[in-house]
């Protein structure tokens, strides 16, 4: 069982209408471990996102093969679970009727029991007994992606992808969600990808952090191994030399070996 | 007090005076033009300009003195029978057409240009060929208020189903929801508010046609009687008839923007 999750020769394509195709990443292979935690970093338009997708199976390769447990993957499933950049909570649904949805769909085995137990239990998972009977409209924006973490974990998925999940919030409510998300990690010990463009949050959450080039033809930069004992401490990891490290590898990538102008 | 309620109370009152004047003076200028007290007169009853007692035509609106001559409220009842038979047929049809339109690029490409050509069709142009079908001044009125509100209902639930954002989608799909829960779960609730609207739209229509409508048919219901009126020289119950008309008009409205409002989740005082 070494190879989890394998992408072997991946790549994109989309087609412009006159023109050649545009390639937006090509050749990826990486095999990613059972319970392993992975980022992947890189500038804006280098096809992290597609890759995303195509690993959850909402977008199709154009070449190469993508296997969870030996099987192809060809469309999406309640296995490989989804945090979206943008929450994407169903606004008219309450908290706990947005987990409820999830977990009622992919285990319909479970008794009224059983399934309130259960959405229960991933709702104080993320801290949020007190607004569960909210509806997205009236929670915070980290709010909000707490409970896309929980809807996306309460369905037991073996994959969790991540796309950018912590982008568009302010940094304190992001550091906030990265101490949620590890403490939680430790519990439940799934495999994790994040699409990132924060250092310290690839660092910090990551076991491995892959960097992408930049597009058109976007493939894997650099794979760097994060060797940072867990549960990590932000603070103290400020000066622990490996963590400098970390930082400095990625840093250069991004902005010496790789640098993007602003377009 | 609440100063912006004495607003909303004193001054609709001054440009009721002002129609009034307005109203008067056309009775004055134009023979035979009912003046405001005459109206009241006939609407209310009392002693009209002859001094004759006179039964209001709403002092007495529900009775019947025989299927041809019946009060006020059974000629109203008639025209909102029609109009709501037309509409829920309209609703029946035109709902799951408009989802199927804004679910699939194929059925849109099939279905546009007729929607498009047909809409803009005033529905009583279709009068006489439904009276010529059907020879029934019933089916004739419900048939017409049906190809009247059915446009607006279409066009605003594949709108509905169009607004459906894509993230919606996507937690559909990773959830690997059937095409109907797609619709139960995702679509209908995004849908929800704009098919109310496109309701609203279509009953204010169909009640602005129906009056026409009932003037060609005859037999009975509000529009009939506006018209029945004006063959009697009955001027002052034709306004009447309008006052009435555009009383009913504003309660529907109001009822079905309560309606929509009630099962708009963006509306429920929590977004």
């Amino acid at each position: 069982m070494s190879e989890f999750l394998s992408l072997k020769g991946v790549e994109k394509r989309f087609p412009i209408f006159g023109k050649d195709d545009y390639v937006a990443v090509t050749d990826v292979n990486l095999e990613i471990k059972k319970n392993e935690i992975i980022s992947i970093i890189g500038h804006s338009g280098c096809g992290k996102s597609t890759l995303l997708n195509m690993i959850a199976g909402l977008d199709m390769q154009s070449e190469g093969s993508i296997e969870l447990n030996g099987k192809k993957i060809r469309g999406p499933g309640p296995e490989r679970a989804v945090v979206f950049q943008n929450h994407s909570l169903l606004p008219w649904l309450t908290s706990y009727q947005n987990i409820e949805m999830a977990v009622k769909k992919v285990m319909p085995e479970l008794s009224s029991i059983e399934l309130r137990v259960r959405v229960e239990k991933y709702v104080s998972m993320v801290n949020l007994e007190h607004a569960k009977d909210k509806v997205p409209g009236e929670l915070s924006g980290g709010m909000k992606q707490r409970v896309g973490i929980a809807r996306a974990l309460s369905i037991n998925p073996e994959v969790l992808l991540m796309d950018e999940p912590f982008g568009a919030l302010d940094s304190l409510t992001r550091a906030n969600l990265q101490e949620h998300l590890m403490r939680i990690q430790q519990s439940v010990k799934n495999t994790v990808i994040i699409i990132t463009h924060d250092i310290d949050e690839a660092v910090l959450l990551s076991d491995r952090v892959i960097m992408m080039t930049n597009g058109p033809n976007a493939t894997i930069g650099e794979i760097l191994e994060v060797n940072l004992e867990r549960p990590r401490k932000r603070v103290e990891l400020q000066h622990d030399p490996e963590y400098i490290r970390c930082r400095e590898a990625i840093l250069s990538f991004l902005y010496e070996k790789f640098a993007k102008e602003d377009e | 007090m609440n100063i912006d309620l004495v607003k909303r109370i004193v001054l609709p009152l001054l440009v009721l005076i002002v129609i009034i004047q307005v109203w008067s003076g056309i009775a004055h200028t134009v023979e035979d033009f009912p003046t405001p007290s005459d109206t009241y007169v006939a609407a209310f009853g009392g002693l009209n300009e002859y001094d004759d007692e006179v039964v209001g035509v709403l002092s007495d609106p529900f009775y019947i003195e025989n299927v041809d001559d019946k009060g006020i409220f059974w000629q109203i009842m008639e025209s909102l029978k029609r109009v709501f038979g037309g509409f829920a047929l309209a609703l029946i049809i035109g709902v799951p057409l408009g989802l199927l339109i804004g679910m699939s690029k194929n059925a849109q490409y099939a279905f546009d240009p007729f929607i498009q050509i047909f809409k803009p069709v005033s529905p009583l142009a279709w009068l006489p060929l439904l009276l010529f079908i059907f020879q029934d001044i019933n089916l004739t009125a419900i048939s017409t208020i049906f190809i009247t509100s059915i446009w607006p209902i279409i066009i605003n639930t594949a709108l509905g189903v169009k607004s459906v954002s894509e993230d919606y989608m996507n937690v559909a799909k990773v959830l690997q929801f059937t095409p109907m829960e797609k619709v139960v779960q995702i679509i209908l609730p995004v849908a929800i508010p704009f098919i109310f609207t496109g309701m609203r739209l279509s009953l204010a229509i169909a009640w602005l046609v129906i009056v026409a409508a009932e003037m060609l048919t005859g037999g009975i219901g509000i529009g009939f009687w506006i018209w029945d009126e004006y063959n009697n020289l009955a001027y002052h119950n034709i306004i009447i008839g309008i006052i009435i008309v555009g009383l009913v008009g504003f309660l529907l409205d109001t009822i079905m923007g309560l309606i929509a409002n009630y099962f708009d989740y963006t509306k429920k005082g929590r977004a």
